[in-house]
């Protein structure tokens, strides 16, 4: 009876459940830490079942199969992975909330067992690194740069959707891990040896290898077919000094995701085959050395540290210009800069290891690489204040999301060039000067620029604006919230404060942490504003409606096609004659026209290719984890008939026909006709339908 | 900073500006860590941070300054000139490139002369001969050897002020990073490695130390007081150690390997655990066991020599002399800081 459980459940039993310890052991901590353990599962278990029994209600399984889940459409694909990202960043900013409860009264105790904090920050990192971050940037990639640069799809439709439903794999393998606990307490660099089986011999580091592989594996895809696509299928005349800042940024993101995303899963590889063959690459002993993982975890890490920040710098260079109602200052310099940025992320990963005892010139050696970085980056932002100079700036929301990156991003690369000096980093590495700096990067950097991208194409991507007013209240509480919850923590470093600390003991660190742990509190009100503000626009969807599409006055070609855009994007291909493609066409009163003669035009045709990889991919690595090799095989030969079975498939396109694309351009020219183009002045009222008057003239009061 | 602005940099206060630096100046009077700095090593990073602070404000100062005032000049409602088309000075382009390359040119050289100036392996200079320390570090404690006066602690540090303190260390179990910010850098410790580090207390007091390499649910724990005191008190701490300390022999030791942190041992080994900084002390230390336990053969108690209690005085006038015993770990002296921490199978 035993063996034939085993054979089905692997190692999994009921000791996985949240509340199984608490029920045997009553002691105060154990039932605390049960039922918030609990009360995060059931959150996970009831939100599932809410949106299935929602969508069941709502009859739109069809709709959703068809329209969504099958659809090969990058635009379509780009939202999912936002939506993936967004349900992600909730819980991950819950989970720090509570890190930051913990700490906050950390004194010598707190309400968190050691383990549970320790599940905590591991899955925070990974979570908003793997699960929030790359999926946020890889949805606003999808959807704008196609359109940017005059494409009607990805290179590989299909490629796209494997990739979508290996993130969304690696993301409900995390979720998953809330119900059939415990997570890995490894952290989310999983350094071994203490992930290695000796000493970790739970599920939890699994869980970690997996899902982070499936993330990985996902976005070296997608670097693919972003990279293929910006190279082949721009516009007639989108010559590659042509293209927009953010599609440049996308480009350099890209290439940085082919060679920067393999290390990782093969770093993960092996210490998964340490872990379930005997193997000692990593282990203390018989040949096995930790320091080979360091090396290459941190050749994936820095790379990936520029793959999150680069599309941000697209995506600001594209508001500064475009709220600036400029041309963007310096354009060349600004992609050799880029492009700097990308390879000199390749030279630094030591850097992350300062402390490891190699000799005082590789330090160094390192430690300058690291500050050449600086360099371009200072420049950026320098041509980002002259993109400002001499322009018509209009504070709108992306743009308050913006400034506040600008100013505080200045300052995390202070601390980042302070970490750099291996003098200086002998004293503050692994405390939480370095949690401060990278939240300092990622908070104002990354984060920033997808919040400023949301509200600055959302209008593109549903019809109609953000609302404004909760937008700036989000903002506000963001910028102000990291201010405090981060900055006390710069004080905390310097006073050798280790990060990962579930306790502490010195009186002087609490004030500060108290301090942090407000600013979590505000962060959390940040995170509320800002589903306030999607369910009150969606609430105002008519009035705000942006149909004719251009709501910013924008300068790319994304802004030339209809909110939403049609599936095909464009109805002929666009030529294009200078940057700014959009812009230049309004100047010139060419915005807005009839194309001489339609023609049929061939889209990728619905597959589920993505749907079945994210079902197997699933099952595989929960398999993995709790040792049903059943379930693996099974899975895994699934997998590959699917992925056989596509290569036979012929009809791979469907073709919309000239009349029906005529018609709904025509349907679409017919109601910017009818639009009142309006000034800047009154971009965020209910009389912006989109349509903006002459450029120059719209800029004058 | 403490020192009412010792340094003529920190009385550089134009950063006040930055929220961050208002924080630090405030409070720094009481300020544990490298703020508030007890040996050499910790008072160069201390200054090295303000020197790249200061370099670095060149740049960051100006972005943070003429943002906001951009920002009102350029505003949509006002009247400042607006060119729409303006997108390139070559004077604009030339000062930003070079500002930062200077920069960034300046900071590299003094880097790379801090670097090695401060390199943990490297020796400091001093009157006297070093104090010889190997460090293991266990799943949530430390065992600190003292090979040459034959003894060992846990749960505190005790060092001799003003006279250079030379660690070896090593891991018994997963990845660490030995630390006592107040008197310098921290070193990570490996399992079959041994990484170097150099320090030295310049005033006697209590400092912190802890592992900053988060290592399981005993990480926060992972602490120990450092304890700087004067020649003659060292002495003292060495006799009475080896008048009240146990020996460290192999059943002491299962103990150890054990996981728990300094209070769990001294509790097995049923001393005062009321006071959680209370120091562990064994009188006598197995021979070579640092480097048997860095090698990873197991411990073979039967083949060490216990060396005999030392009566009397310290030996730590002979410091400099050959060691008759524990030849092992005199072979590894400092001599050369070009030697690298060494893997061994």
């Amino acid at each position: 009876m035993r063996d034939a459980m085993s054979s089905i459940f692997g190692r999994l039993g009921w000791d996985a459940l949240p509340f199984w310890s608490m029920l045997h052991d009553h002691s105060a901590m154990t039932i605390i830490n049960g039922i918030i353990a609990t009360g995060a599962a059931s959150m996970v278990v009831i939100g599932a079942l809410a949106a299935i029994v929602l969508v069941t209600w709502l009859g739109k399984w069809k709709y959703l199969w068809s329209e969504w889940f099958t659809s090969p459409d990058h635009k379509k694909i780009g939202i999912m992975f936002i939506v993936i990202a967004l349900v992600m960043l909730a819980r991950a900013i819950i989970e720090a909330v509570f890190m930051r409860a913990q700490q906050a009264v950390g004194l010598d105790g707190g309400f968190l067992t050691a383990e549970h904090f320790g599940q905590l920050f591991t899955t925070h990192g990974t979570i908003m690194v793997f699960f929030m971050a790359m999926p946020f940037l890889t949805g606003i990639i999808n959807y704008v740069m196609p359109l940017q640069i005059g494409a009607r799809d990805l290179s590989f439709p299909v490629l796209n959707q494997v990739s979508l439903g290996l993130t969304a794999a690696g993301a409900a393998l995390v979720m998953i891990s809330l119900v059939l606990a415990p997570f890995s307490i490894g952290g989310w660099t999983g350094y071994p040896p203490f992930t290695e089986l000796s000493y970790n011999p739970g599920a939890g580091v699994d869980y970690w290898i997996w899902a982070v592989t499936l993330s990985t594996l996902s976005s070296t895809l997608t670097g693919i077919n972003f990279a293929v696509t910006i190279f082949k299928k721009r516009a007639p005349g989108m010559k590659l000094f042509r293209m927009p800042l953010f599609t440049w940024t996308a480009l350099c993101t890209a290439i940085l995701m082919i060679f920067g995303m393999p290390p990782l899963t093969v770093a993960t590889g092996l210490l998964a085959l340490d872990r379930y063959l005997d193997f000692h690459m990593f282990t203390t002993d018989l040949g096995g050395n930790m320091m080979n993982y360091v090396n290459l975890f941190w050749a994936f890490g820095h790379p990936e540290v520029y793959i999150l920040i680069l599309p941000p710098f697209g995506i600001f260079s594209e508001v500064f210009a475009t709220f600036s109602g400029k041309r963007i200052y310096g354009y060349k310099l600004l992609v050799i800069a880029t492009m700097c940025i990308a390879v000199l992320s390749f030279t630094v990963w030591l850097h992350h290891f300062f402390t490891m005892g190699q000799s005082a010139h590789i330090n160094a050696a390192f430690g300058i690489a690291t500050m050449l970085i600086g360099i371009p980056t200072g420049v950026k932002v320098y041509d980002w204040m002259l993109t400002m100079y001499r322009g018509r700036i209009r504070l709108s929301v992306p743009m308050v999301y913006a400034i506040g990156f600008i100013m505080l991003f200045v300052l995390g690369g202070m601390t980042g060039i302070i970490l750099a000096t291996p003098s200086v980093d002998y004293q503050v590495h692994n405390s939480l000067f370095l949690v401060a700096h990278f939240h300092n990067m990622l908070i104002p950097g990354l984060l920033f620029g997808m919040l400023s991208a949301t509200n600055f194409w959302f209008p593109k991507a549903f019809g109609f604006r953000l609302e404004e007013r909760w937008g700036y209240r989000a903002a506000f509480c963001w910028i102000i919230g990291f201010m405090l919850a981060f900055f006390p923590l710069y004080v905390l470093g310097l006073m050798g404060m280790p990060r990962r600390s579930v306790a502490y003991f010195e009186p002087q660190y609490l004030p500060w942490m108290i301090t942090a742990g407000i600013g979590a509190l505000v962060i959390l009100c940040a995170l509320l504003c800002l589903l306030i503000q999607l369910w009150v626009s969606i609430r105002d969807r008519h009035a705000n409606n942006v149909f004719a599409g251009d709501p910013w006055d924008g300068r790319t070609l994304e802004w030339a096609v209809s909110a939403p855009p049609p599936e095909y994007n464009f109805p002929v291909l666009p030529e294009i004659y200078s940057i700014d493609a959009f812009m230049t066409e309004k100047d010139r009163g060419q915005g807005w026209q009839a194309p001489d003669r339609y023609e049929d035009i061939d889209m990728p045709a619905n597959s589920a290719l993505g749907v079945v990889v994210a079902v197997t991919g699933l099952a595989m690595a929960f398999g993995l984890v709790w040792y049903m090799w059943w379930l693996v095989i099974g899975a895994g030969l699934l997998t590959l008939v699917a992925v056989i079975a596509r290569g036979f498939v012929r009809q791979t396109t469907r073709t919309i026909s000239a009349s029906e694309v005529q018609r709904t351009h025509e349907h679409w020219l017919e109601q910017v006709r009818r639009t009142t183009p309006i000034k800047r002045s009154h971009e965020q009222s209910t009389a912006n339908h989109g349509l903006p008057v002459p450029p120059i003239e719209g800029a004058v009061q | 900073m403490t020192g009412q602005g010792k340094h003529p940099l920190h009385r550089n206060r134009l950063p006040a500006l930055l929220v961050l630096l208002i924080l630090l100046s405030g409070c720094s009077a009481n300020m544990p860590g490298f703020m508030n700095p007890q040996g050499p090593v910790a008072e160069a990073q201390r200054h090295h941070f303000w020197v790249i602070i200061a370099l670095v404000m060149i740049v960051v100062i100006p972005v943070i300054i003429q943002t906001p005032l951009i920002l009102w000049r350029y505003r949509y409602r006002g009247h400042a000139v607006y060119r729409p088309k303006w997108y390139m000075s070559r004077w604009l382009d030339i000062i930003m490139w070079a500002v930062p390359i200077l920069i960034v040119a300046i900071l590299g050289s003094y880097i790379w002369r801090q670097t090695h100036e401060l390199d943990p392996y490297r020796p400091i200079a001093g009157d006297q001969p070093p104090l010889e320390i190997q460090v293991v570090g266990y799943d949530w404690k430390w065992l600190f050897i003292y090979p040459d006066q034959g003894i060992a602690t846990m749960g505190q540090l005790v060092v001799p002020v003003n006279r250079p303190i030379s660690f070896e260390l090593t891991s018994a179990t997963v990845l660490q990073s030995f630390f006592i910010p107040a008197l310098g850098s921290q070193i990570d410790v490996m399992n079959r490695m041994v990484t170097r580090l150099h320090l030295k207390a310049d005033h006697p007091g209590r400092f912190e130390g802890k592992n900053m390499q988060y290592n399981g649910e005993g990480f926060h724990r992972q602490r120990f007081v450092t304890r700087a005191v004067d020649g003659d008190a060292f002495d003292d701490f060495v006799k009475r150690t080896r008048q009240l300390g146990q020996p460290l022999d192999q059943s002491v030791y299962r103990i150890i390997a054990q996981k728990g942190d300094n209070r769990d041992v001294a509790r097995t080994l049923g001393l005062d655990t009321d006071d959680s900084d209370a120091v562990i002390r064994f009188s006598t230390v197995p021979d070579g066991l640092f480097h048997t336990i860095m090698t990873g053969s197991p411990i073979d108690w039967s083949a060490m020599t216990i060396p005999p209690p030392q009566q009397g005085t310290t030996r730590t006038s002979v410091i400099g002399a050959p060691s008759d015993h524990d030849t092992a770990s005199s072979s590894d002296h400092p001599s050369s800081s070009h030697e690298r921490k060494e893997a061994q199978p």
